[in-house]
């Protein structure tokens, strides 16, 4: 996807993770250290509104997670676009 | 462009399933108008974060608000309730009286908490129940000025995670369940065990097979006491009560649809099915308010009240509301939900109502690490896992092919398999409260 706001790197972020999907493999936790957390041996804690700043590695931790299950929205004033 | 005067399609209840029937409508070419009505002034939002990390104030209520599908394009009407609807006229009824006619309607109301009753202290304050974001954000502040002890009535999802969160803080926790150990509906006394444990570990003063009676307060109205029905008193200047959720049909009463406190009841293809037993091809309902004939359980009625399903049944939902009348699909679901509690993550799949076996199949009880499957008459029916989650899929898909109990017998790590009683507490009789 390559929209305009792809690229303001002012838009605010919306992360949320379908946690039956979820299996713990904890890639997103090595590809965004700083909104993804394993916590005991497999409970996924993470920020679901995370600083504009974090959006290049939340980006590489939506296309590392084997079953899919993180989704990614940025929001500016006027329009909102998903991946 | 959407002519002005379309009634267009309205979706009632700005929640997860509101929210993701909506972009399914969408997605599947729907561009007419297309309204989303909300009794609360916010936009869609997460709950399963509010009994986790916003009680734990790592995350603020107002950082669950969902993302949303840029395709939208949506009217919002928030802050209003739906007060009635008007099938033959085909309006919606707001609370600020304004009339939103439709051309097709989605249901998503959801459910509310159910209160602890007015009449046994149930309007004192230190009284929370934990459904909705301000419910979280309220308690929230509660739990800053440190309370000398919490008291959490019920042992189900909320309260177990209340109690782990309230543990997690260093506040005092007492948790009272009518059963022998908590999640005994959901997972069975035998399971239900572990938990048990684990609150113990946590020391949360757990007192099953009881009853809060009554709430009791100082000159001030705040409440300061429970009287249980062992005879014992509890002293606790906070008390959530976890008592379970009432579908949000009473708008509906005047409907002329199948609709009580336990859910709006639908064909298998999501319609709403009037009193008469026909289904209204205008009207469709999903998530945690709608009741449907499952597949893959017989075709018993149920709702479930998960995250997934609110999720699959709304774009399910969408899919047939844009559908003809003779390609209307069944839904067919694999229930599921996951919780986190006392550092274990737990997660399940299928119904386990009317288990009566169970077998664990991968790790242990005492370890608290292990796979469960839940068999009847022969048949698997639902696993649950604590922190053992990479194995579930496989479980999933043997229950959702009928698969025989147990269901994998050559990739265990188990010496043999042993059947078990599952311990389920018998069936709540329809007269008995379901409080304390």
């Amino acid at each position: 996807m390559d929209l305009p706001s792809d690229r303001d790197p002012t838009a605010s972020l919306r992360v949320v993770v379908d946690l039956n999907r979820c299996q713990g493999y904890a890639q997103c936790c090595y590809a965004a250290p700083g909104s993804f957390a394993l916590r005991g041996h497999e409970i996924l804690f993470y920020d679901p509104a995370p600083p504009a700043a974090h959006r290049g590695e939340i980006e590489r931790a939506v296309q590392a997670c084997p079953v899919r299950a993180i989704s990614l929205q940025a929001v500016t004033a006027d329009r909102v676009d998903t991946q | 462009m959407t002519p002005p005067d379309q009634a267009g399609i309205v979706v009632v209840g700005a929640s997860l399933a509101g929210l993701r029937g909506a972009e399914a409508l969408r997605r599947h070419g729907y561009d007419g108008r297309l309204t989303i009505v909300g009794d609360e002034a916010y936009l869609p939002y997460d709950r399963p974060p509010l009994s986790k990390h916003v009680l734990a104030g790592e995350l603020t209520a107002d950082a669950t608000t969902l993302p949303q599908s840029p395709s939208l394009r949506a009217e919002w009407r928030l802050g209003q309730a739906a007060v009635a609807l008007d099938r033959a006229a085909r309006n919606l009824h707001l609370a600020d009286g304004a009339v939103l006619p439709y051309d097709k309607l989605l249901i998503a109301t959801g459910a509310q908490a159910r209160p602890w009753p007015a009449g046994s202290g149930g309007t004192l304050s230190g009284v929370f129940t934990l459904r909705g974001r301000d419910d979280a954000a309220r308690l929230r502040v509660a739990l800053e000025r440190r309370p000398r002890r919490v008291l959490i009535v019920g042992g189900g999802l909320i309260g177990c995670e209340a109690a782990s969160c309230c543990r997690d803080l260093g506040v005092p926790v007492t948790l009272v369940d009518p059963n022998a150990t908590p999640l005994a509906r959901s997972l069975g006394t035998l399971i239900g065990g572990v938990i048990v444990e684990c609150l113990r570990a946590a020391g949360v003063d757990f007192r099953p097979g009881t009853q809060v009676l009554g709430l009791e307060g100082d000159a001030e109205g705040r409440v300061t006491r429970a009287r249980l029905r062992d005879g014992s008193t509890i002293e606790a200047d906070l008390v959530i009560a976890a008592l379970g959720a009432t579908r949000a049909t009473a708008w509906l009463a005047g409907a002329g649809l199948l609709a009580d406190s336990s859910g709006l009841t639908c064909d298998g293809a999501c319609r709403a099915l009037a009193s008469d037993g026909s289904a209204d091809s205008a009207v469709y309902a999903a998530g945690d308010v709608a009741r449907w004939p499952i597949p893959l359980y017989g075709g018993r009625l149920v709702s479930v009240e998960h995250w997934g399903n609110a999720v699959e049944q709304a774009a399910h939902a969408a899919r047939n509301m844009l559908a003809a009348a003779h390609d209307q699909r069944p839904y067919d679901h694999l229930p599921a939900f996951w919780s986190s509690q006392f550092g274990i993550n737990i997660k399940a799949v299928g119904l386990s109502e009317g288990a009566d076996s169970l077998a664990v199949v991968h790790g242990s009880r005492a370890s608290r690490r292990f796979l469960a499957v839940y068999g009847r008459q022969g048949r698997s029916i639902a696993a649950v896992s604590f922190d053992q989650a990479r194995w579930l899929p496989a479980y999933a898909d043997a229950i959702a092919a009928g698969c025989p109990f147990p269901p994998i017998l050559d990739a265990t790590d188990q010496i043999r398999i042993e059947t078990l009683a599952p311990g389920f507490p018998p069936p709540r009789r329809s007269d008995e409260a379901h409080h304390g």
